[in-house]
């Protein structure tokens, strides 16, 4: 197959590409590929055919013990949100929005511990304003555990002061959470 | 437009400071990829979508200054033309891709054109910063403010879990790239740096040449990066190729001392020979321009060459790319034109040095 930008070379890169929700099938070499920016020659490019190429298949294969014949259940994976399903995840190798993260999530952990040295779970910055709701989940959590203890102990006088607490950290809760969103 | 005056509009303000370290390491870049809670990701969003989020950079961040970064120019890809496009690739201030394939791409870019911040890329926001030489840690401690200045504004799509959610599953968690330019000449020449390579890619980071195809090292010129963003916090990364970087500085500075007490003549011939093709070439492609300005620039590294400014290999190595070449002559050029270009731009540029 020649290559579809040059007409010369030989396509060596094979991948599809995803606009608006349409797939096209890109077929070219890879002088045009780094050219025409199909690969960046950013840092980006090393990894998407080096990387992922193996991964997906290793995904099914774990999971049907046959390559490349994704189970029924697979198939049907669609993210509510952008469309995306988890087939054309597997193919174009990118996320359509966050909530696909949430969508795929039971197949996600073999995919992230293969590209990050078996990691599955952040561990550095967390954005100012969901990092206070985290605190004060967190804080909700702890008070809740309390209030049952509290509550079996029948010392009702504390109980009711803990509540208390329980019902402001989570009004201050539904307030930054209506805050967020607008913008 | 005088040479010179080209020149002074064409580099980047920080590349002409010198930073530590920066005999070897030319620049230290930190990026950081982060996405709107709300928005699909650019490559499968409608068009409004895009367009609110560009809409969002030119009402809130254009035109404005952020602590020493001044005078922050927000600018559509929609209102380049293609060569005012290259150009900005070639400077490293926009990925191939946003000039060429996005929709509804644009740039935030401050005046010293240390930060430029993408926009609708592969992600809706990425951040880079840039530093002359070895300075990590100030690139991530100022990415991060950046970071959360633009958090004011804007909800980033984060989980508890997994972190920073990004658009392909290699940047997931910190969305964090840091990065560093080197020039390597002698661990090349003496092939030393074939054998390291593996040892440092079971660290978890990627070793690259950044001019030239595939794993060719145009230049000499290496960029090392980290691979693994989830996980690790940014400080962890940051101590990890921080670590690298050190040791290969120690081995290139080692690697010229014995280059120099061993080669006896053939080392100072070979800088001055290339020294000479620069001065001299009338048709020179880009390949050789770039082994020969690694040669000189190793040249007054070491002592042979001292009436060059050292900034002669980053700023030549921008400024023979076809985009300037082309933006230099006010027309588009074939390849057979640029080599001639490239020559008497190369020859003036020398001359300037006198
Ligand atoms: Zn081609
Ligand atoms: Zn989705």
């Amino acid at each position: 197959m020649e290559c579809q930008e040059c007409h010369e070379r030989p396509a060596t890169l094979h991948f599809t590409k995803v606009v608006n929700g349409s797939k096209t099938e890109v077929h070219v070499c890879g002088q045009c590929a780094k050219e025409k920016g199909y690969v960046s020659y950013d840092e980006e490019a090393y990894s998407l055919h080096d990387l992922l190429s193996g991964l997906f298949n290793f995904d099914s294969t774990s999971l049907t013990g046959q390559k490349n014949t994704p189970s029924h259940t697979t198939k049907q994976l669609k993210c509510e949100k952008c469309g995306m399903t988890y087939q054309e995840f597997t193919q174009v190798g990118k996320f359509g929005c966050s909530e696909c993260y949430h969508t795929f999530s039971d197949k996600l952990d073999p995919i992230f511990r293969r590209v990050h040295s078996g990691n599955t779970t952040h561990d550095g910055k967390i954005p100012k304003r969901i990092g206070t709701n985290i605190h004060q989940k967190h804080l909700v959590k702890e008070l809740k555990n309390k209030l049952q203890q509290l509550i079996t102990e029948e010392n009702f006088e504390e109980a009711a002061k803990v509540r208390d607490e329980i019902r402001s950290v989570e009004k201050d809760l539904n307030q930054d959470q209506g805050g967020e969103g607008e913008d | 437009m005088s040479l010179e005056q080209f020149i002074n509009e064409a580099i980047s303000p920080w590349m002409k400071e010198e930073g530590p370290d920066s005999d070897i390491v030319m620049s230290s870049r930190i990026r950081l990829a982060r996405n709107f809670e709300r928005l699909p990701f650019p490559i499968i969003a409608e068009k409004e979508d895009l367009q609110e989020v560009l809409n969002l950079f030119d009402t809130e961040y254009h035109h404005r200054t952020y602590k020493n970064y001044h005078d922050l120019e927000f600018v559509r890809m929609s209102d380049l033309q293609p060569v005012e496009k290259r150009v900005l690739v070639e400077k490293h201030l926009i990925s191939p891709h946003l000039a060429d394939k996005s929709v509804q791409g644009g740039v935030l870019i401050s005046k010293s054109e240390q930060v430029s911040v993408m926009v609708n890329e592969e992600d809706h926001i990425r951040v880079q910063l840039y530093f002359p030489g070895f300075q990590l840690d100030k690139a991530l401690d100022q990415a991060f403010e950046i970071d959360d200045w633009l958090e004011d504004k804007i909800n980033f799509a984060f989980d508890e879990s997994k972190g920073y959610l990004t658009s392909c599953p290699t940047n997931v968690g910190t969305g964090l790239r840091a990065s560093v330019m080197m020039h390597l000449p002698a661990l090349a020449l003496t092939q030393k740096i074939n054998r390291m390579i593996p040892a440092i890619s079971q660290l978890g980071l990627v070793v690259r040449g950044i001019y030239g195809e595939g794993s060719e090292a145009v230049g000499n010129i290496f960029q090392i990066s980290n691979q693994v963003t989830l996980g690790r916090s940014e400080y962890d990364i940051i101590e990890d190729l921080k670590s690298v970087v050190q040791k290969l500085v120690e081995q290139e500075r080692k690697a010229r001392r014995l280059l120099v007490e061993q080669s006896e003549l053939q080392l100072e011939d070979r800088i001055f020979r290339s020294y000479g093709v620069l001065e001299r070439s009338r048709i020179i492609e880009s390949k050789e321009t770039a082994k020969c300005l690694s040669d000189v620039r190793l040249g007054i590294d070491v002592g042979y060459i001292d009436n060059i400014s050292k900034t002669i290999l980053s700023e030549l190595m921008v400024l023979t790319q076809p985009g300037f070449l082309q933006q230099y002559a006010g027309k588009s050029l074939t390849p057979q034109e640029r080599d001639i270009f490239r020559a008497s731009l190369i020859r003036e540029r020398l001359i300037l040095e006198k």
